[in-house]
């Protein structure tokens, strides 16, 4: 809080009163904005922003500055989250809303699709899970105790099995038992995999098999202490499965996931949800001004 | 992405082109181009102005010899200055100690358990005989991996899925590790934040516990600018003796592998380049210039120049 204040003071002595903003403020910017993996291209947007802002509404006043530097950084996420989540609601009308979780290894999927499972439960949805990574030791055992510790069924056939047949059946089991949602688990994996990168394109079309329009959403969850590669994680995974949503776990740390702001503004795809710790209750509902306001938070 | 970084160097060499000696203006842009060059490739901020102005500081008033460019003079003092940097030469594990301990560390899912897994594979492999224990006691189904893993590379893996507490396990490994006549054992943990004060505390206390022969600090090579920090925390709680870069089998730049050393001063030891358990590799200081600067592409680059 104390560092978010000083900055804003600062910046506020040095726009209030001015036409112009000089360069110490963009300084200042350029490193707030930096350090929190908003990457030089991108930063590079918002500064050119705020100048034009500053250009434009000539000697603006102090109380005005903290919003309107939120919302000029904030504008490029607005495309795509042009309202925020409000809940953890899903569409109506379909049934069941098919879910498929992608990334690279290690940023969170399997965690994310336990505590989601909890919050989709507690609003009182049927959810069925299924355990498509049948690679990574343990991956099974894993979504299972997540499945018992939220109480929803997990649809799994093994270690070393098909994951596309895996999703197959978790799919239809979720039609079977009438659920409102499904949500499969995929192995992570490095975008630079092409094997497996085919892999997923397949285990999607699998579903479709069931559900014409299944996946309706692929989330690629992101790793919010990833740095600039998350770009290119984002670019390759939309190509192998038209990802919809995006995911930014471990924001409960010291990292602070800017680089999706690159990422959203490039490929219009909104951010839903993001991760705040290890337990079920630690998945919360995207929001876009909070998520800027904790650049400017001291650590 | 590494296109772009070409051309944007290229553009900066423009302007040392066909001039004799390095000069303060003639070298600003190129720099600047560097140093972006630099963050784009997850340097820190700090780091990476601190780094580029000492390359500016080497080159200002450099004559540059007919044979070279000033665009390529400078690229070769930012490659040696990076090279540098991380260490120089390659630096060995320590397995000193009856048994020898090691102490794994680091981040959530930054590779701990399946480094764990290599390690013991590649000492086994020494003629060692390893044993593999889990203290992760939070991650669902933490043990059962570490078990996979063990079973996969033939190392037994110490474990008591009922005993809730980490040191008291730790202990208890040890003195099978003594009665089975171990020579080496490796204690695989949870992933915690640095800002996590319990779970802090935990490592710390596993530490004073078992006084490790080396303690790795196991970092994910897609980290972005809170490397330094966590990387810090980490080191000021452990003294932590090496690091470990995880997913370099990927296209990640790795720039915090330069952040990290240059904040904590400790050397990288083991690249982790797959899923795999022969996926492990030393560390070499150059090629990990190359990788960050986008070297391979720089070199050709300097060559048409
Ligand atoms: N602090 C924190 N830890 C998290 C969060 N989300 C996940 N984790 C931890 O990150 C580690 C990896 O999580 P997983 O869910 O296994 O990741 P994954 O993407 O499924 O990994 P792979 O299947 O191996 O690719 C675990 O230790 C999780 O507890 C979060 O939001 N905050
Ligand atoms: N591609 C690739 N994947 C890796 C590498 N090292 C680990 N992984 C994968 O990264 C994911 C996380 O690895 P773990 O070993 O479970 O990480 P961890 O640090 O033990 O995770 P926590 O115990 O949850 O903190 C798994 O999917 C691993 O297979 C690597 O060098 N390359
Ligand atoms: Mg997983
Ligand atoms: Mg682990």
């Amino acid at each position: 809080e104390k560092s978010k204040d000083s900055f804003f003071s600062k910046l506020g002595k040095a726009i209030v009163g001015k036409s112009t903003v000089d360069d110490e403020v963009l300084d200042n910017l350029e490193e707030v904005l930096v350090t929190s993996d908003v990457g030089v291209e991108t930063t590079l947007k918002i500064i050119e922003r705020i100048q034009a802002r500053v250009a434009k509404d000539k000697y603006m006043g102090t109380s005005d500055l903290d919003r309107i530097l939120r919302e000029e950084i904030a504008g490029l996420l607005t495309e795509s989250n042009a309202k925020d989540t409000e809940d953890f609601e899903i569409p109506s009308g379909k049934k069941p809303y098919v879910i498929m979780v992608v990334g690279v290894n290690g940023v969170g999927k399997t965690t994310t699709i336990g505590k989601l499972s909890a919050q989709f439960k507690k609003r009182g949805k049927n959810v069925v899970l299924g355990a498509a990574d049948t690679f990574r030791a343990a991956a099974v055992d894993q979504l299972k105790l997540w499945g018992e510790r939220v109480g929803v069924p997990v649809v799994a056939k093994g270690m070393n099995t098909d994951p596309s047949a895996v999703a197959f059946e978790a799919v239809k089991e979720g039609v079977e038992r009438n659920a409102d949602i499904v949500i499969v688990d995929t192995a992570g994996r490095l975008h630079t995999k092409v094997n497996l990168m085919n892999e997923l394109s397949k285990i999607k079309r699998v579903m479709e098999k069931v559900v014409p329009d299944a996946p309706h959403e692929v989330l690629l969850v992101l790793d919010g202490s990833t740095g600039q590669n998350a770009v290119i994680q984002a670019r390759e995974f939309t190509k192998a499965t038209e990802v919809t949503a995006l995911a930014i776990t471990k924001l409960d740390g010291t990292a602070k996931g800017g680089v999706v702001i690159g990422i959203s503004d490039e490929f219009k795809i909104p951010v839903k949800y993001i991760g705040v710790g290890e337990k079920a209750e630690d998945l919360q509902p995207f929001n876009k001004m909070e998520f800027v306001d904790s650049f400017f938070k001291k650590n | 992405m590494f296109d772009n970084l070409s051309l944007k160097l290229e553009k900066a060499f423009q302007t040392l082109k066909g001039q004799g000696q390095i000069t303060e203006i003639n070298v600003a842009s190129t720099v600047k181009e560097i140093r972006k060059a630099l963050i784009d490739a997850d340097v820190n901020f700090k780091v990476a102005k601190e780094v580029t102005d000492d390359i500016k500081e080497k080159a200002l008033g450099q004559n540059v010899l007919t044979s070279i460019s000033p665009g390529q003079l400078l690229i070769k003092i930012t490659n040696d200055e990076l090279t540098d940097l991380m260490g120089g030469v390659s630096e060995d594990i320590n397995i000193q100690g009856n048994p020898a301990i090691i102490l794994i560390a680091g981040l959530q899912g930054s590779g701990k358990t399946t480094f764990s897994g290599k390690l013991a594979s590649y000492l086994k492999r020494q003629g060692r005989s390893v044993l593999l224990v889990a203290c992760d006691i939070y991650r669902p189904a933490a043990i059962d991996q570490l078990k996979v893993l063990g079973q996969q590379v033939g190392v037994e893996v110490f474990a008591q899925p009922e005993n809730k507490d980490a040191v008291k396990i730790a202990k208890a490994a040890l003195e099978h590790a003594k009665t089975i006549n171990s020579k080496i054992i490796i204690v695989d943990t949870a992933g915690r934040l640095a800002v996590d004060e319990e779970m802090m505390d935990e490592i710390a206390r596993l530490k004073e516990a078992l006084n490790p022969s080396e303690t790795l600090f196991v970092v994910d090579s897609m980290t972005g600018q809170d490397a330094v920090n966590t990387a810090k925390a980490f080191n000021d709680r452990l003294n932590f003796n090496g690091v470990v870069l995880t997913k370099l089998d990927g296209d990640s730049r790795g720039g915090a592998a330069l952040s990290i050393r240059r904040v904590v001063e400790k050397p990288i030891k083991f690249i982790s380049t797959g899923e795999k358990m022969e996926a492990l590799d030393r560390f070499y200081p150059d090629r990990m210039a190359s990788r960050i600067l986008g070297m391979g592409d720089v070199v050709s680059l300097v060559e048409r120049a």
